[in-house]
């Protein structure tokens, strides 16, 4: 039986032009779908070389959305490297806030930035509609709410870092200063009002969710293993912790898997048509081998959360979604409740007088090898680096999140094609719905798939051979051209 | 007796004998551009940032001894455009990767750069690919990010009696030498407290430890730029967060 390909192309800007094909058979079912990434950015190449307390500003350049994330992996990291087992009860609290503050801030961009536009006017409303500066004509509460949860989230970044992106604070075992009362006072004053924007924000997607629950809930569904950091007790653990896994019936298939051994438990395998590699469980090999990570990861495995409110949260979710949750427009609802329980958890280390103290600094015996593990926003974050004798990188390996989720991405795609192909014509709708698909993953590539305006995208229809058989492109003003 | 004078644009700049016109319009409180210059060693005039123009001709401030009644054209266009080229040069002919150098704040090319108000190189980057040399236990060398000033070269033979640096090469494949059988800095008597293990006014020699440790907001240049604050190191006494 022959197949058809249709490409979308390019689906994204941000970390890479990425490109969509679908493999159609004669009767018009979709056999396959490959999400490609043709960007190679090569950061585990180019830090060769450097000395390894580089490593925590280098890589941070990875993103420019979670940027905290990579430089606080790197940092646990070099830690390592520099024979720290255990940080100071300051220094560590005051890189919790930071990455609190990161997860919150990279939650309320992408819900409401990228996701919301979508969610609050549906799925196939106009082009036009479905973004940020609609929703801020038509809701600027949540508009104002969204840009609020953000900055203070940006904020305490800078206070800690000197910038809200691309800041310093991370040394090796160490951070590089306390805060002070006066700095603190501001977010004192003004957390109770983001915990509670984020307890709207949690009741709207579970709302949202609700009133159309059938399409939510079957749209693009996939089953699928979960893998995140848990806490000893289970808990949801965004900073530290080890390594769970749970199969897609919720059976905990790996707990407390120590991060330093990752390498045990997942390995990559590389595809000739992608920059992107395919992280999979070793013990269930590279076909069945793949999981999904991020917050409907976290949450599905986690067996509970350390703070009340998103705790009571994270209970009304399983009670109505079921445990665990595979649908992926529920990352949308799972990502509120992380960032629900960021906002209690900087609440708490705010008060805590530890992150006033100049008491940062501890040190070791130099190591060779340092790997930091840590809950990006968009799923678990590996960094694994390698030096010489002279303090120089001589290997690295980044497994990030967007990565871990990418076979999960290619079969949702599969799955929204399958339901949504209106026989071998290409339509601005599955155009849409595909994006829709992507977004809910929040990888990189999500800004540029939602950007105020529209973005340019191309499909092709090509036979097997890469004939062009039929081709519809959107153009950065809106139109639609053949 | 009235000290003699000579003029920086319309200033009046005393000096004594044996001054050169950089040390007398340093001593008299005003900043001409310089990175290969330094009080404590013998003028080099090697960088150029330093260009006036006397007599119609341009001429290294910090080589050019100071003359009663002389006239020093220092802050024109032309010489500030100049100026900025030569530092975009520089930029252009090292790995100068500022976002993540972490002497970014507390770096003197970059502070000029600032300074000069460059916002871009217009020329071509070479990206030398030199050998970054972590053999000494005190300092890190990153090849990359010499500007060949020589401020090492001359404060460890200076003010240190040591023979520890050198230029070798030619032309873009000039790089910074160390003075041992293997090429090593871990090989050469250079040690921590030498004041040659801390005159780098770039990032090319760089302390092991205490990296990163001024945070953003308190670094030399954070609040000041290099024409108040002068040519300083953190690590040079002068420096006060």
């Amino acid at each position: 039986m022959s197949e058809t390909r249709y490409v979308i192309d390019p689906v994204t800007r941000v970390e890479g032009h990425g490109k969509v094909t679908l493999l159609v058979n004669d009767a018009g079912e979709v056999t396959q779908a490959r999400l490609h990434i043709v960007e190679f950015r090569g950061f585990e190449k180019f830090i060769q070389g450097r000395p390894y307390w580089e490593l925590p500003l280098v890589v941070q350049r990875l993103c420019g959305i979670c940027p905290v994330s990579h430089h606080l992996a790197a940092a646990k990291a070099i830690d390592q490297i520099a024979g720290v087992t255990q940080l100071s009860a300051p220094a560590l609290k005051l890189r919790r806030l930071m990455h609190f503050a990161q997860v919150l801030q990279s939650h309320a961009l992408h819900f409401f930035h990228l996701a919301s536009p979508d969610l609050l006017f549906g799925f196939q409303s106009p082009e036009q509609q479905r973004n940020i500066v609609a929703v801020i004509r038509q809701h600027p509460d949540i508009a104002i709410q969204g840009v609020r949860i953000r900055k203070f989230g940006q904020q305490i970044i800078e206070a800690i870092s000197g910038k809200r992106i691309h800041g310093i604070a991370a040394l090796p075992g160490s951070m590089n200063a306390a805060l002070t009362l006066e700095k603190i006072q501001p977010f004192l004053q003004g957390i109770d009002t983001i915990i509670a924007s984020c307890e709207r924000t949690v009741a709207l997607v579970q709302t949202l969710t609700e009133q159309d629950a059938d399409f939510h809930l079957d749209f693009g569904y996939i089953e699928s293993p979960f893998m995140g950091l848990v806490g000893p007790q289970g808990e949801l653990e965004l900073y530290d912790g080890n390594l769970r896994v749970i199969d897609s019936q919720g059976q905990i298939l790996v707990d407390q898997f120590p991060c330093a051994r990752y390498f045990d438990l997942i390995q990559e395998q590389v595809k000739p048509w992608s920059y992107m590699k395919f992280p999979f469980l070793i013990q269930r090999g590279t076909e069945n081998g793949w999981y999904r990570v991020g917050p409907l990861a976290r949450v599905n495995a986690c067996t509970r959360i350390d703070t009340p409110k998103a705790e009571q949260a994270r209970q009304a979710f399983r009670q109505h979604m079921g445990a665990p949750a595979h649908s992926p427009l529920l990352f949308h609802w799972t990502r509120m409740i992380e960032a629900l329980h960021c906002a209690e958890a900087i609440k708490l280390l705010l008060e805590d007088p530890d992150i006033q103290s100049n008491d940062l600094q501890r040190s070791g015996v130099k190591q060779h090898t340092g790997i930091g593990v840590i809950e990006a926003p968009r799923g678990t974050l590996f960094h694994h680096y390698e030096i010489d004798d002279e303090d120089r990188v001589t290997r690295a390996n980044l497994i990030v999140s967007t990565t871990s989720n990418n076979q999960a991405m290619n079969d949702t795609i599969r799955k929204v094609a399958t339901q949504h192909l209106d026989g071998h014509s290409l339509t601005p709708e599955l155009l849409n719905l595909v994006e829709v698909a992507i977004r809910a993953y929040d990888p990189c590539l999500s800004c540029a798939t939602h950007a105020v305006g529209t973005m340019p995208l191309q499909l092709q229809l090509q036979t097997e051979s890469g004939a062009l058989l039929q081709q519809l492109q959107r153009n950065s003003d809106g139109t639609i051209t053949a | 007796m009235n000290e003699p004078v000579f003029w920086l644009d319309d200033k009046a700049i005393p000096f004594r004998d044996g001054q050169t016109v950089m040390t007398a319009v340093t001593a008299a409180g005003h900043y001409i551009p310089h990175l290969c210059h330094h009080p404590d060693l013998t003028p080099h005039g090697s960088c150029r940032l330093c260009i006036v123009q006397i007599d119609g001709r341009i001429r290294a401030a910090c080589t050019t001894p100071a003359q009663a009644n002389m006239k020093v054209t220092f802050d024109t266009t032309l010489l500030n455009q100049q100026r900025r080229q030569i530092v975009e040069l520089l930029f252009a002919e090292g790995n100068h990767l500022c976002p993540s150098c972490e002497v970014s704040g507390n770096c003197q090319l970059q502070a000029l750069a600032y300074d000069l108000g460059m916002t871009h190189s217009e020329f071509a980057p070479l990206y030398p690919q030199r050998e970054t040399d972590g053999s000494h236990p005190d300092i890190f060398v990153d090849q990359d990010r010499c500007i060949f000033c020589e401020l090492c070269t001359r404060s460890a033979r200076e003010l240190d009696q040591k023979n520890i640096f050198g230029i070798s090469g030619r032309g873009s494949h000039t790089y910074l030498l160390a003075h041992s059988d293997s090429g090593k800095l871990g090989d050469t008597a250079l040690t921590e407290t030498d004041r040659a293990a801390h005159i780098c006014p770039v990032g090319c020699l760089l302390p092991r430890n205490g990296n990163y440790q001024i945070p953003i907001g308190e670094r030399l240049y954070d609040a000041q730029p290099i024409h108040i604050r002068g040519n300083h190191r953190p690590d040079d006494g002068e420096f006060t967060p």
